[in-house]
């Protein structure tokens, strides 16, 4: 049966889509997210990351604990470049 | 750059009472908060808070949260920026913030993590069609920009947060159909229960969303009843009528910052999810960064407020401000007490396994 409930709501990504790529061999949130681009939204995988995870449960057999999240880097949320470039005010 | 003692990331209770505590020991404060005002959580609490022998229960949550801010106001020791969003922290120590079309940087000699926490979602038919909002969402609407969410709605989650959101909603003149809840009993506390029954809203333990119907927007819902194993029981689903799903379904740490910064993690189960190592003046792994609150693992309010206290005049110890030694064993005490008895077992439980 399909299942095309949205997991990843940033990047439109649903549980079949997920499913598929996991069992391609993607077994962690960083595989999955350089095939197919969950958890690089808006949200920056806050909202999939846990749904994600227990698909990868599922299908794996692993452990929450055994499955490593994401990386975390810098910026934590969006920014304009433009901003950035702007720096400090005691940099001007 | 920006030099400062300590930088202080949200303004939630645990944040507000840290800085304070901070200060107080003479310590120079930076307080970051990407909302554009203080308090977090607890601007949205418009009910009177639940919690014995502490000198904020039976207040509101918003008249706590105007009661701190305004003495942060006053403090010299503290500086605060707010619509200013923590976006990464260096090896080298550094701290970037956006804040008003800039990247500011910060030098911090010491780092609390306060950030609080997100909510959980669950996935189900439909899920993406407007009328589906998180419980922080719908507080927010109502409460801080007075605009109600739709007329009738389907509570997903019976814990506190699910049974004092639909309390809200209903003294604000929305109709609740029905609190659902998963699990085989109420999570939340037998007061807000009783309360809301009374009101004759029912409670339907071991019962779940399966979809959201609708074209353009919610119009109803499919429910179901589940065993024990979280299998739909055939021939027990039913259709409700509401244009809100709310979903209170659990919050988890907020804890990418901790993450990049290097800091030892660990996932409990009764914490909320993964939470930073400590030790018992909430220092983590890496030296000089401090955590309080949702961002340590879910509880209260009251809670929060100690851990950043506790954080706060630890943070000042490190860098040799003059404390009392007294005030520090006194939190803790006061936090055991908050802890003791049933309510805290999962709490004391999860602690067990994070505090080193
Ligand atoms: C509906 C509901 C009812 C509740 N009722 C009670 C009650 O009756 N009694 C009780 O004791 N507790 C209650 N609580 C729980 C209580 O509100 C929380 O436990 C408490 O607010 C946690 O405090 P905190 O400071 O850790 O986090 P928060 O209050 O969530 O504050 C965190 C702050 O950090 C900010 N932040 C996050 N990330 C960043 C970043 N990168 N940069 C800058 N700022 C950032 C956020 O904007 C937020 O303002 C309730 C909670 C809810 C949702």
């Amino acid at each position: 049966m399909k299942d095309d409930v949205i997991l990843c709501f940033c990047e439109d990504l649903t549980r079949d889509e997920i499913r598929e790529a996991i069992k391609k061999g993607a077994t962690s949130f960083d595989e999955l997210k350089r095939l197919i681009r969950c958890g690089m939204g808006a949200c920056q995988g806050k909202t999939c990351e846990e749904n994600i995870q227990r698909e990868i449960m599922t299908i794996t057999g692993r452990k929450r604990e055994e499955l490593p999240l994401p990386r975390q880097r810098p910026p934590s949320v969006g920014i304009y470049l433009e901003d950035a470039a702007r720096g400090d005010d005691d940099e001007k | 750059m920006r030099q400062t003692d300590l930088a202080i990331i949200g303004a939630g209770p645990a944040g507000l009472a840290a800085a304070l505590e901070a200060s107080r020991a003479g310590a120079r404060v930076i307080l970051l908060e990407r909302d554009d005002w203080l308090g977090g959580q607890l601007v949205k609490q418009t009910h009177q808070f639940f919690g014995s022998k502490n000198e904020f229960a039976g207040m509101r949550g918003v008249d706590i949260a105007t009661h701190f801010s305004e003495q942060i106001e006053k403090d010299e020791n503290i500086q605060v920026f707010t619509g200013a969003t923590a976006l990464g922290f260096y090896e080298d120590g550094v701290l970037t913030a956006a804040c008003a079309g800039r990247m500011i940087k910060i030098k911090p000699r010491t780092l609390l993590v306060a950030s609080g926490a997100m909510e959980k979602m669950i996935p189900f038919e439909n899920n993406d069609l407007p009328g589906v909002y998180g419980a922080g969402a719908v507080q927010t609407l109502m409460n801080v920009y007075g605009v109600a969410p739709g007329k009738k709605v389907l509570m997903v989650g019976a814990g506190n947060i699910g049974l004092i959101v639909s309390y809200q909603l209903i003294q604000a003149g929305i109709e609740v159909e029905a609190i659902i809840e998963g699990a085989s009993h109420v999570g939340g506390y037998w007061v807000h229960a009783s309360k809301i029954r009374r009101m004759g809203v029912p409670i339907l333990t071991n019962h779940t969303i399966l979809k959201a119907r609708g074209q353009e927007k919610v119009e109803g819902a499919l429910i179901t009843r589940i065993d024990e194993n979280w299998q739909p029981v055939p021939g027990e689903e039913r259709e409700v009528s509401v244009d809100t799903v709310c979903l209170a379904v659990g919050l988890s740490p907020l804890a990418e910052l901790l993450w990049q910064a290097g800091c030892e993690m660990e996932f409990s189960p009764q914490l909320g999810g993964y939470v930073p190592i400590r030790d018992s003046n909430l220092e983590t792994t890496e030296e000089g960064i401090y955590i309080a609150g949702d961002v340590a693992g879910i509880e209260e309010a009251t809670s929060a407020i100690l851990e950043g206290q506790l954080a706060g005049i630890s943070a000042a110890r490190k860098m040799d401000y003059r404390i009392e030694e007294e005030k520090v064993e006194e939190i803790k005490a006061n936090l055991e007490t908050l802890r003791a008895g049933p309510v805290g077992e999962h709490i004391r439980q999860g602690l067990a396994n994070v505090e080193r």
